[in-house]
């Protein structure tokens, strides 16, 4: 299982506390998993990536293992430690105030 | 027993204020979606308890939200709004050409008659519908496509539709405003659109008397004289009496005729509403005093309505969709200030007194009459 973590306002948007656990379907990468989280959570379509052009939001990033992977490909495979549930890929707001 | 269900949309969140229908004792609710911008919400006239709202942020984008219990449980609708076709560019800021990008939905209007029905106007400007109560969102693409479009450029907020008036004798006939381009009439259902703009004057354009670029505000109707329509401007009270094809100016002694809502008395249609302040540049009320301005004759002649409201180091602004009344007698009339008031008249604005007085910056401000 996947392990994703969402910024404050999208678990309430959500409805959920805490981490959400996904089973993603072969490789785990950021296309696979927000894929699967949108397909379990279909409120969430469009606030994390364009609905159309899939392109990132600009002011959320997504960090794992102490890396930002925000700038990788949408394919790319994400960290093994992400894939085997031993650590979270997070969803993260940009740090701004408004 | 009759009441009185205020919707508020605020910079953090939607509030919902009710009380009777002697409107003094009020309750409030909320903030829903808290954090969120809520630009507006409303209710359907053919179902009371059927909401829509507009909820959006700059770090998670656009949402909309239903509730079909008046308010009391919401769920999320659908939220993409993808311009039909490749959208084209408008002119920027600068002049140049700018590719049709969507922001956000900064009006809903539900349907007089299908609450499953409702209307969208966004950022970039264009006009969107759902007949499907919310889950999917089609463009009425004759109008963004409009031949004048290429040269529609934004206001100070964005290149917004912020005006829907659906005409209630006419199932076919729409008007919105965009800012700022103008205002704008379809007689087919939203098929094609023509400006109805001659007889406004803008100075902040090259020609003052062009077809299309001007900042309109908003505009209100009496839903029982429909080809009566009020304006408020950039700068200019407007009135037409032909469905818009011309416009008359009807500011007469305002003491400043910038501003951004108007609204109509709920049972007489010569009766109108504004809130002037001071200047496109200076967005609070002129010498500190925040006063609503009656004209019970269709404008040029203009009361100030002051009791209950402050008189001195007042200094905020009140935004285009933040003006509504209701349809009791005497007539309810409600606002809401950037500084987080919601006032409100139960005599039809001869005295006012605020609901809550310190809510996050009003965005919207509409109301249901209940029965």
């Amino acid at each position: 299982m996947i392990r994703v973590v969402l910024p404050a306002h999208l678990r309430t948007l959500a409805r959920v506390d805490g981490e959400v656990s996904l089973a993603v379907e072969g490789q785990a990468t950021r296309r696979s998993v927000l894929d699967a989280l949108e397909s379990r959570y279909p409120m969430l379509r469009g606030t994390i990536r364009d609905h159309v052009t899939q392109e990132r939001r600009a002011f959320l990033r997504f960090f794992a293992c102490e890396q930002d992977l925000s700038h990788e490909p949408a394919d790319a495979a994400l960290p093994d430690a992400v894939a085997a549930g031993d650590e979270p890929y997070l969803v993260v707001g940009a740090m701004a105030g408004g | 027993m009759s009441g009185v269900r205020v919707l508020v949309g605020t910079r953090k969140g939607a509030f919902v204020l009710t009380s009777d229908g002697k409107r003094e004792r009020w309750k409030v609710s909320g903030p829903h979606f808290a954090g969120w911008e809520i630009y507006h919400l409303k209710g359907s006239p053919a179902d009371p308890d059927r909401l829509y709202a507009s909820q959006s942020s700059g770090w998670f984008g656009q949402v909309i939200q239903r509730s079909c219990d008046a308010g009391k449980t919401w769920e999320a609708a659908g939220n993409q709004f993808t311009y039909d076709g490749v959208p084209g560019t408008h002119q920027w800021y600068d002049g140049t050409q700018h590719p049709w990008k969507f922001a956000r939905v900064w009006h809903l209007e539900p349907s007089l008659t299908d609450p499953d029905t409702v209307y969208a106007g966004v950022e970039d400007a264009a006009l969107f519908r759902t007949t499907d109560g919310g889950q999917t969102w089609q463009e009425l693409p004759g109008l963004r496509e409009h031949e004048s479009g290429p040269s529609w450029q934004p206001g100070a907020g964005g290149m917004c539709l912020h005006t829907i008036v659906l005409d209630p004798a006419n199932p076919q006939r729409i008007y919105v405003a965009i800012s700022a381009a103008g205002a704008f009439r379809s007689d087919d259902g939203g098929k094609t659109w023509r400006p109805i703009n001659r007889g406004l004057k803008s100075q902040g354009i090259a020609d003052p008397n062009a077809e299309v670029g001007h900042c309109v505000h908003r505009i209100a109707m009496h839903r029982s004289r429909p080809g009566v329509l009020f304006m408020q401007k950039h700068w200019d009270v407007m009135r037409s009496d032909n469905a818009g094809d011309s416009w008359q100016e009807v500011s007469g002694n305002l003491p400043t005729d910038f501003g951004f809502p108007i609204d109509v008395h709920a049972h007489e249609p010569d009766t109108i509403y504004v809130v002037p302040i001071k200047s496109d540049s200076e967005h609070y009320p002129p010498d500190g005093k925040l006063r609503v301005y009656r004209s019970r004759t269709g404008g040029n002649e203009w009361e100030p309505l002051t009791k209950g409201l402050p008189q001195r180091d007042c200094y905020v602004n009140v935004l285009r969709d933040a003006m509504a009344v209701d349809a009791l007698d005497a007539c309810g009339v409600y606002f809401g200030t950037t500084g987080g008031q919601v006032y409100a008249s139960a005599d039809a604005g001869d005295s006012w007194a605020p609901i809550v007085r310190d809510l996050p910056a009003v965005l919207s401000v509409e109301v249901q009459t209940l029965s």
